[in-house]
């Protein structure tokens, strides 16, 4: 059954793909060349200013026959990078640079023997290296979380934002590995495994959880995350043009993640490791 | 005596002369890294700043959470060892030992920052993020990442994979982005583990008891011979210590492996996919 929905010769239609078109789709200009899988990326307005939108498609043409599906894989890896890296070189000499906005939408990295020997590791660190570098340079990064962000394919996508934002909307999440390989990797059942998350929140499978970890600015609520209306897309760009002016006026590093109140909490080991840390090393 | 057997006598010598670096765990690593007498460790087992995480789990912590900071010299000049303990939890990233490394980075980068370079070396051992602390690991890793990027611009950051656990998972993308890395054939760097390939994906693409297909694809020869990594090394703790002060003395590289797109791309499309091995690979890279 599996097999005959994703038969090759369909493009299966995403949340990546559905946000990316919701979002760029009303202002691509007639005529210019429409992205193509696996990485779309392309300018569009936000609230009148100019953005860059990027999200990872499933890709039947793929060569590579373990990253097919919207997932982080060798081509992927680079392609974000030279996406990225294509608007930091286009707004060099540019006094305010623009929003990047990953839509995030990945069910994993590709797992496969060539993926391993072509240096998938790399692959994925050219995209990180091209995301951190944006926000270095000024450019606000934006990750918007529309389905799953998963382990090294959000590391990859997304985890180097100065803002996270999250569609509140079943299945979104972030997390290190999916439920059924972490539960046999721990040697526990799905459901001990779901029971561990209602006390140890950096366990838990849900949105709400990963907000109390203190690492989204916001949870964007009532949106139906398959089907927009007009009305909840224009929410959520409203959602993304105040965090790109948040963004603007914040750090550009990530110390911003450990700030909010719900880090204070959770993240209190984070907070003293750094704390102490600095006395010491300033101790000679 | 014949001069054959001279030379086999001291290449004998030269093996015993050998101290492995491989058996030494993470503290007396970093100590063996940098000049003699100016190890110091911060965040020591003595501050006991363990994992909130693992006792909810029934898990025994660990007083350092399996990463030793050591402040230190190298060649006289200011430097910090970051080293990941796998003898705990597989080396494993957990929120303390996770952010007692990204931390460390950003008070380097400060340093640098303000003029005063340090010279960061990281030893990666380590399987990823650790399961039990799960988003938390993956954040740290983030937040490694980032700060790594941010400090490359200043100093060259070593990595050093000496094995036998090897650099996996998030970590091993925090690897690639160092500037100079340096392994052993013993190491392996990959992003997923051969179990997981295989668990994912099934025998027929991976199978992960076949120890000599494993090291074809991630051993530190491979990576070495298709400049994945820089410097192949021995087990060895003095060639290891004198790689790591080389890559210092060479200075940042003009452009790091993560910022060659456009080469790796044009790389990967030459690659038949149906047809590619690791010999087939040095082939493509090293072919101009």
């Amino acid at each position: 059954m599996q097999d005959v929905l994703n038969s090759p010769a369909v493009n299966p239609i995403t949340r990546g793909r559905i946000w990316f078109d919701a979002l760029v789709g009303p202002s691509l200009k007639p005529g210019s060349s429409s992205p193509v899988p696996p990485v779309l990326s392309a300018g569009a307005e936000l609230n009148g200013v100019a953005a860059q939108f990027i999200a990872v498609v499933p890709d039947p043409e793929q060569r590579f026959p373990r990253a097919t599906d919207n997932v982080v894989g060798l081509e992927q890896g680079w392609l974000l990078a030279q996406a990225v890296r294509a608007v930091i070189d286009a707004d060099a000499g540019a006094a305010a640079k623009r929003p990047i906005i990953a839509v995030v939408d990945v069910k994993s990295q590709a797992y496969g023997r060539r993926e391993e020997l072509l240096g998938l590791h790399l692959a994925c660190a050219a995209a990180v290296d091209a995301y951190a570098s944006a926000r270095l340079a000024g450019h606000p990064v934006i990750a918007l979380i529309v389905g799953p962000a998963m382990s090294g394919a959000f590391l990859a996508h997304g985890y180097q934002a100065n803002r996270i934002l999250a569609l509140d909307a079943p299945g979104t999440m972030v997390h290190a590995m999916g439920r059924e390989a972490a539960a046999r990797v721990t040697r526990r059942s799905v459901e001990a495994l779901d029971a561990l998350g209602e006390t140890i929140i950096p366990m838990a499978y849900s949105m709400h959880a990963f907000e109390q970890l203190g690492l989204l600015s916001e949870l964007i609520y009532g949106i139906d995350a398959d089907a927009p209306s007009s009305a909840q897309i224009e929410t959520v760009r409203r959602a993304l043009s105040t965090a790109v002016t948040d963004a603007r006026s914040g750090p550009n590093d990530l110390s911003g993640r450990l700030s909010s109140p719900a880090a204070q909490k959770n993240r209190a080991a984070s907070i003293e490791v750094r704390r102490r840390l600095a006395q010491q090393w300033q101790a000679d | 005596m014949s001069d054959s057997d001279v030379s086999y006598a001291s290449a004998y010598e030269a093996i015993l002369a050998r101290q492995s670096f491989i058996e030494l765990g993470a503290r007396e690593r970093a100590r063996a890294l940098l000049d003699p007498g100016s190890f110091r460790e911060l965040l020591g087992p003595f501050d006991h700043l363990e994992s909130p995480w693992l006792p909810l789990q029934g898990i025994v912590c660990q007083a350092d959470d399996g990463a030793v900071i050591a402040k230190g010299t190298l060649d006289g000049a200011a430097a910090v060892v970051l080293a990941i303990e796998s003898a705990f939890q597989g080396g494993s990233i957990g929120e303390v030992s996770g952010t007692k490394l990204a931390a460390t980075l950003e008070l380097v980068l400060r340093e640098c920052e303000a003029g005063r370079l340090v010279r960061p070396v990281i030893l990666f051992e380590t399987g990823g993020v650790r399961l039990q602390e799960a988003n938390l690991g993956l954040a740290v890793i983030a937040e490694i990442q980032a700060a790594i990027v941010a400090l490359r611009r200043y100093v060259p950051v070593v990595g050093v994979i000496a094995g036998m656990v090897g650099c996996f998972g998030g970590m091993s993308l925090a690897a690639a982005l160092c500037s100079y890395l340096i392994m052993t054939k013993q190491g392996r760097l990959g992003m997923n583990g051969p179990e997981v390939i295989e668990q994912e994906a099934g025998i027929e693409e991976l199978n992960a008891s076949d120890r000599r297909l494993i090291w074809s694809l991630i051993g530190g020869e491979q990576r070495a011979a298709t400049g994945l990594v820089d410097t192949l090394v021995e087990d060895d703790v003095a060639q290891i210590a004198a790689s790591v002060r080389a890559a210092f003395v060479q200075g940042r590289p003009a452009q790091a492996r993560t910022e060659r797109v456009a080469h790796y791309l044009a790389l990967l499309a030459r690659v038949d996919p149906a047809a590619i091995d690791g010999a087939a690979m040095r082939q493509l890279w090293n072919q101009e």
